[in-house]
């Protein structure tokens, strides 16, 4: 018995060296979460912020009221998405730790998110993401070429040269420009939000930020907003059990569920296994209906891995067991999607190994292209005095002369 | 033309805006049904509905957040921070976001954002209620900073601020939203009736951003200010005798140098003043400014008149108010400088 106050200090599980543990994590089986009507008021349907909304079972098979009931060929096409997603990642991994870029971020484990939801909502419906969405511009129409691009900083970076790697945006594909801030997007999709219902449009926005960042009172103020004004506005939580080297307990997800945060304010949230692309495709088809019909915000909190480090200039093996995603419970979101397929007699090993090939040298030709349009070392490179434009909608008068004077010391060099 | 105070000018301004644009939409604390703490809201509501005159949660970095949003959407969204002091739990969305959000996209998006948000002191608000925090906004680049000081500048400026495609900092010297001040807290307050800038026409008309007004002619010094000061500065020139050009900056970023380097030209002595704290401050960029603009033209060192480098005191801020007494002591140390 606790007799008096003593601070506690989360630590997690497994520490490197340790068996990975994940005792800690609340599972559901397969198909035994309740699917309610979507205007159902959330005091009745709290229960989705417990349990875990999980379509494939242990056996690959679809199960429950949340199965979507997807042709096998969309299921093929989502595949080939998140197959995509990794090979453009596993490469440009590599391509940084050969000093070619600077800095980049996988997705690795977290494919399933960000092309499940991808093909969830309409190409109306305006996403705001995080870093690790790379999937959702490749899904939205964004070219392998142009992502590297902007990895590059070269003449065709999108951003250019003014952005991290990384730091996509895609106005024509409806996909906000990463900031590079954690959870500050929230409250503009919440914002978007409101001015879609407001100007009586029936797109919705939807969001994405990790367990870690829950922590940010940007995360809180959006989550008043979304519900004091009931915008139609999706709130994800990625959960990935891991902010750079702190688990999700230090960010306060020890005793109730991320999908729980909202509930204080009336915003119903659902537990979903993240790693579970027909999961996710229910739930986000499910709150983005709520949102359209009027019956506002929904939170959802995914449930997956980190299964990559954080970013190249991270090294997990100093901050936990090297095996870990290996002992994750819910597994590798590909692998089992892929595996439903087979199940389904739909896919095959053979078909798999030919198209991680055949992507494999897409992103190959995407890379050899690429770099014609210049490197870090190699030219052409971007003119840098273009660094003065796009500060305002026109020149002022100061950055005019600081840029002819950058002018005159870049020609006297 | 109406003779307007500064509150009944920038009402008229949200007024005619939300009238033009179906896109303006207003938000903050207490600025619908209630009509704002101070009033400049009072009555839109009632006129334009809930949907465009918006009462918000108490949480700044909200109101601040979810109005870029809504910027991002087409919309042209002003929101009031209820006094400057409370805009810090939005500095993040300001410059991490607002100010930056044309810049990292390449123009593909931008957010029209007006912060409208009071500051100063001279009205008993204590150090959470007076604070002049231009300085930390005027150095962000990407966002334009206006400080207007008087009804005709602030009417024309909100509307100049509200159709710019740039995000704004609106700061409104509250201590002269009901009549110009000359910086002697003893005397009897003033009306705007009785100040030329008080006529304001009542519909549309715009002040362009990025210039700065000679508020008053002269030929021996020029007194370089805003906000509050430009009425105290020219008081105490007039009770210096000295024959002071009084330039109201207006916008601190963009700074309008051309107006300020002709004058210290013509004069060859230069003061600078602000209410805000010394160290720092936006004076110094003024002084620096011109020092590189008007070197050779200058008769004496650049004087400054600051607020002390001190929080706001409830008790003593005309103590800490730089005032009449202090401006003209200011005037009289660059006129005996050589």
């Amino acid at each position: 018995m606790i007799t008096k106050s003593r601070l506690q200090i989360p630590r997690p599980a497994a520490r490197p060296g340790d068996e990975p543990d994940f005792s800690y994590l609340e599972l559901s089986p397969a198909g035994s979460v309740d699917k309610p009507a979507i205007g159902s008021p959330t005091r009745d349907i709290e229960f989705l912020s417990n349990g875990l909304v999980r379509v494939l079972d242990d056996d690959h098979q679809a199960k429950g009221p949340w199965d979507p009931g997807l042709d096998p060929s969309q299921l093929q096409v989502a595949l080939r998405w998140m197959l995509l997603t990794r090979a453009f990642d596993d490469r440009m991994w590599q391509i940084q730790r050969q000093g070619r870029i600077s800095f980049y971020m996988q997705a690795r484990g977290e494919e399933a998110i960000s092309i499940a939801q991808g093909m969830a909502l309409r190409i109306g419906d305006m996403c705001f993401p995080s870093y690790r969405n790379q999937g959702l511009f490749m899904f939205r129409g964004m070219k392998l070429v142009d992502m590297m691009c902007q990895c590059l900083s070269n003449t065709r970076d999108m951003c250019k040269g003014r952005q991290l790697p990384i730091m996509y945006h895609s106005k024509a594909g409806n996909v906000f420009s990463i900031s590079g801030n954690l959870a500050t997007q929230v409250p503009h999709a919440v914002g978007w939000a409101m001015a879609s219902a407001l100007k009586g449009e029936d797109h919705i926005a939807a969001t994405w930020l990790g367990d870690g960042s829950t922590a940010e009172a940007d995360f809180y103020h959006a989550l008043t907003f979304a519900a004091v004004y009931q915008a139609p506005v999706i709130l994800n939580v990625v959960n990935n059990q891991w902010a750079i080297s702190t688990f999700q307990g230090t960010a306060g997800g020890q005793r109730r569920p991320f999908a729980a945060r909202g509930l204080g304010l009336g915003i119903p949230g659902v537990r979903v296994d993240g790693n579970d692309f027909l999961a996710i495709y229910a739930a986000t088809l499910w709150a983005a209906d709520r949102a359209r019909r009027g019956h506002g915000p929904t939170l959802i909190e995914h449930v997956t891995y980190r299964g990559g480090a954080h970013s190249t200039s991270d090294d997990p093996s100093k901050y936990r067991p090297k095996d870990e995603w290996q002992a994750f419970p819910l597994g590798d979101p590909v692998e089992r999607l892929k595996q439903h397929l087979i199940t389904q007699g739909r896919w095959s090993e053979a078909k798999h190994t030919a198209l991680e090939k055949q992507l494999r040298d897409d992103v190959t030709a995407a890379w050899k292209e690429a770099q014609k349009y210049g490197t870090m070392t190699e030219e052409p490179f971007l003119d840098s005095s273009t660094m003065f434009e796009d500060v305002y909608a026109e020149m002022p008068r100061n950055l005019e002369s600081q840029r002819r004077r950058l002018r005159e010391i870049l020609e006297g060099e | 033309m109406a003779q307007m105070n500064m509150i009944e000018a920038i009402r008229s301004a949200h007024d005619v805006m939300l009238d033009r644009d179906p896109t303006v939409v207003v938000m903050g604390e207490d600025v619908g049904y209630f009509g704002g703490v101070f009033r400049c809201t009072d009555g839109l509501q009632r006129k334009y509905g809930e949907h465009r005159v918006i009462d918000a949660p108490i949480a700044e970095g909200g109101i601040i957040g979810t109005a870029i949003g809504m910027g991002i959407n087409g919309l042209r969204p002003v929101a009031e921070i209820q006094f400057a002091d409370y805009i810090y739990p939005g500095f993040d969305q300001i410059v991490s976001e607002l100010a930056r959000i044309r810049y990292r996209s390449c123009g593909e998006f931008f957010s029209p954002v007006t912060i409208r948000t009071p500051c100063g002191g001279g009205i008993r608000g204590g150090q959470t209620h007076s604070q002049s925090p231009e300085s930390i906004f005027a150095h962000v680049s990407g966002i334009k900073t206006v400080m207007p000081s008087n009804p005709y500048d602030a009417k024309g400026l909100l509307i100049s601020a509200i159709e710019s495609d740039d995000p704004i900092i609106f700061f409104e010297p509250k201590r002269i939203y009901n009549g110009p001040f000359d910086g002697d807290p003893e005397k009897p307050g003033v009306s705007w009736a009785s100040h030329p800038k008080g006529e304001v026409p009542d519909g549309y008309y715009t002040v362009p951003l990025g210039t700065a007004e000679v508020a008053m002619p002269g030929e021996e010094l020029t007194i370089i200010t805003y906000g509050t000061l430009v009425h105290v500065a020219i008081a105490a020139a007039k009770e210096t005798g000295v024959d002071c050009e009084v330039i109201d900056v207006r916008t601190m970023a963009p700074l309008d140098v051309q107006t300020l380097a002709d004058s210290v030209k013509k004069t060859g002595r230069c003061l600078v003043a602000h209410e805000a704290t010394r160290f720092g401050g936006y004076g110094a960029e003024l002084a620096a400014t011109i020092q590189k603009e008007c070197f050779y033209h200058l008769e004496a060192p650049i004087g400054r008149v600051a607020g002390w480098d001190t929080p706001y005191p409830h008790a003593f801020e005309w103590q800490y108010f730089p005032g009449l007494k202090r401006l003209a002591a200011g005037i009289r140390r660059v006129m005996e400088a050589e």
